[in-house]
């Protein structure tokens, strides 16, 4: 076990120093969020009352935060196909190193990263009158970084499997649109017709978004933070998992 | 160190709408001792890379077992990875990081400490010539370099075994010169055994003590260079004469050779120990009054080895695949330029 830490921190260390040397890309991931803060939020103040809450701004950063870890950790997948062709790939699985390690050290990376950006999107929340509960942005964080963790996990085995940018470049829109209308990122889904919300009542990232909204409002009974909580450990669950098969297989 | 039985690897491939099978590694059986440096030669999509991947762990094979270093592929892959050093084609470093990190960090992979990984990296720059390329990115160096270090990382955890695939594709042939001295080196100096892929004849000749034939997926011969040569019935002796005189050259010819051929001014055929038969060949030619231009001798080349073997010659086979399967180009720097004008007198 201990090997297995070893391995997956200095897999880890590797992908960090890498990314330090060309951090433009970490600046690019959080860039999105905070534009939708700065340009979206101001329209969003005079509507939130309709729905039921009392501060844009703490209604809007966790659906944004959800989005980073989405978002951000899809493209996760990109710096592996480099790699691969690189041949890195194929020289970490001909050592010893046990090939959860080299998935679990690049997903340290990427959710290192995600944290960081995260804070400066909360950051920037509360600047701009974010007043949410403490607590709350800790547990909308966890949250988050599960979801960020699962999509990077997602976004390696995708990689490995497609080996291909121009592949999964497509593949990835496809699977995202319907991801971003059907959870309520932007606005609640309650605002829209009964068969919109049923539909996105099979959306698990919905279930998310909702969770770490009302966690965010420090509203810690309500059944959307178990609901999103419990989504959150599964999609992770799964993910890991499968990433970890793909860099197992032979012929990744 | 290799003892494979029946290796088998099969892919699916999609031509058009019809999904096929195809067998890229078709039952191969090899043995190669300790402290030997095999070379395993065979066109571009023979299979060389997919058998190779397999006993490095990397591919689990579909049948048949392979031990590498004493242990099973499939049931002791992590004693099997302990044990050897792979070079792949890629390579296996990132261009945009730096030589010396990369070389640590895949040694600590191996659970080497950071000491230990230093010091040996170290030497092993200055003993490829790459002293003072410790902080230089890959992406800067050349061709040559950047091979070196790739063969830095195979070695960083001293394997007794160590498998290079196409370790000169794309060097400039200065650079290919220098390399393959230092894969000699590799048995010399550490006293490891070595098996090598290659597509290039001069240096599955050049480098090995018995070359490994693989087409299509066989193994289609094992022996030393010399032996592999001695199949092909004898050497090529080649009389240039006046025009006029052909025929009673390839009359005189005929007496010693076997299968003789004309072409132009050009007269040959295949002599058994063309060493001792020559002078008389020549003595006889003269009193029958031919003039000669000029004679040559060749000894075979692996790629008549090739072509006895597979009744194509290495380059026909290359652009078989290449017209199958684009993944590989073929390299125009290839072998038979480079081993003598000998084939079409063969076939």
């Amino acid at each position: 076990m201990s090997t297995f830490f070893r391995d997956s921190f200095i897999v880890f260390r590797r992908q960090l120093r890498m990314n330090l040397r060309n951090p433009a890309w970490v600046i690019i991931g959080a860039l999105q969020p905070i534009l939708y803060l700065l340009l979206f939020g101001p329209l969003l103040k005079p509507l939130v009352s309709q729905f039921g809450a009392t501060n844009g701004y703490t209604f809007l950063v966790p659906g944004l935060l959800v989005q980073l870890g989405m978002f951000g950790a899809f493209f996760a997948g990109f710096g592996l196909i480099a790699e691969w062709r690189e041949g890195v790939v194929e020289a970490e699985r001909v050592t010893p190193a046990s090939r959860t390690a080299l998935l679990v050290g690049r997903l340290m990376r990427d959710l290192l990263q995600l944290l960081v950006q995260a804070l400066i999107l909360i950051g920037l929340g509360t600047a701009m009158g974010m007043r949410p509960s403490w607590g709350g942005v800790v547990a909308g964080v966890g949250i988050t970084v599960l979801v960020g963790g699962a999509c990077a996990a997602a976004s390696n085995a995708l990689a490995l499997t497609t080996k291909s940018e121009d592949v999964m470049a497509p593949v990835i829109n496809m699977v995202m649109m319907p991801v971003l209308l059907l959870s309520g990122i932007m606005l609640p889904m309650t605002l829209g017709p009964a068969w919109l919300e049923r539909i996105s009542d099979f959306m698990p990232f919905r279930w998310i978004v909702d969770g770490v909204r009302s966690s965010f409002v420090g509203d810690f009974a309500a059944s959307g933070v178990m609901w999103g909580t419990t989504w959150a450990l599964a999609l992770f669950a799964l993910a890991v998992w499968w990433g970890t098969a793909t860099f197992r297989k032979e012929n990744a | 160190m290799i003892t494979a039985r029946g290796l088998v690897q099969t892919f699916q491939t999609r031509v058009g709408k019809e999904k096929k099978e195809v067998r890229a590694v078709d039952g191969v059986d090899l043995d190669v001792a300790e402290g030997e440096v095999v070379g395993f030669l065979g066109p571009n999509g023979a299979g060389k890379t997919t058998t190779l991947r397999m006993l490095t762990t990397l591919l689990r094979p579909d049948a048949g077992t392979a031990t590498v270093a004493g242990y099973d592929v499939v049931r002791e892959s992590q004693q099997v990875r302990r044990s050897i050093g792979y070079v792949s084609q890629a390579g296996g470093v990132s261009s945009g990081a730096r030589a010396g990190e990369e070389v640590m960090d895949h040694g600590m992979l191996y659970g080497l400490s950071r000491t230990q990984v230093e010091s040996r990296g170290k030497e092993l720059f200055a003993q490829l010539q790459l002293d003072g390329l410790w902080e230089r990115m890959p992406k800067n160096m050349s061709g040559g370099q950047k091979r070196r270090l790739d063969i830095v990382m195979g070695l960083i955890h001293d394997p007794t075994l160590v498998f290079l695939d196409e370790p000169t594709t794309g060097l400039d042939p200065q650079a290919r010169a220098n390399l393959w001295e230092h894969i000699a080196r590799l048995r010399t100096e550490r006293g490891a055994t070595v098996f090598l892929t290659t597509h290039y004849l001069d240096e599955a000749d050049a480098l090995s003590d018995r070359i490994v034939i693989i087409d299509q997926g066989r193994i289609v011969a094992s022996d030393t260079s010399d032996n592999l040569k001695a199949q092909v019935s004898g050497d090529l002796v080649t009389l240039e004469v006046s025009a006029d005189q052909v025929t009673l050259a390839a009359e005189k010819l005929a007496s010693v050779a076997a299968s003789v051929e004309t072409s132009g001014t050009h007269v040959s055929g295949r002599v058994a120990r063309a060493g001792r038969v020559v002078p008389g060949l020549l003595r006889d030619v003269e009193a029958a009054g031919v003039t000669l231009e000029s004679i040559e001798v060749h000894r075979p080349t692996l790629d008549d080895v090739f072509l006895t073997l597979t009744g194509r010659s290495l380059r026909d086979a290359e652009s078989e695949a290449d017209a199958t399967d684009s993944t590989d180009s073929t390299d125009p720097t290839d072998s038979t330029a480079s081993t003598g004008p000998t084939q079409e007198v063969t076939a």
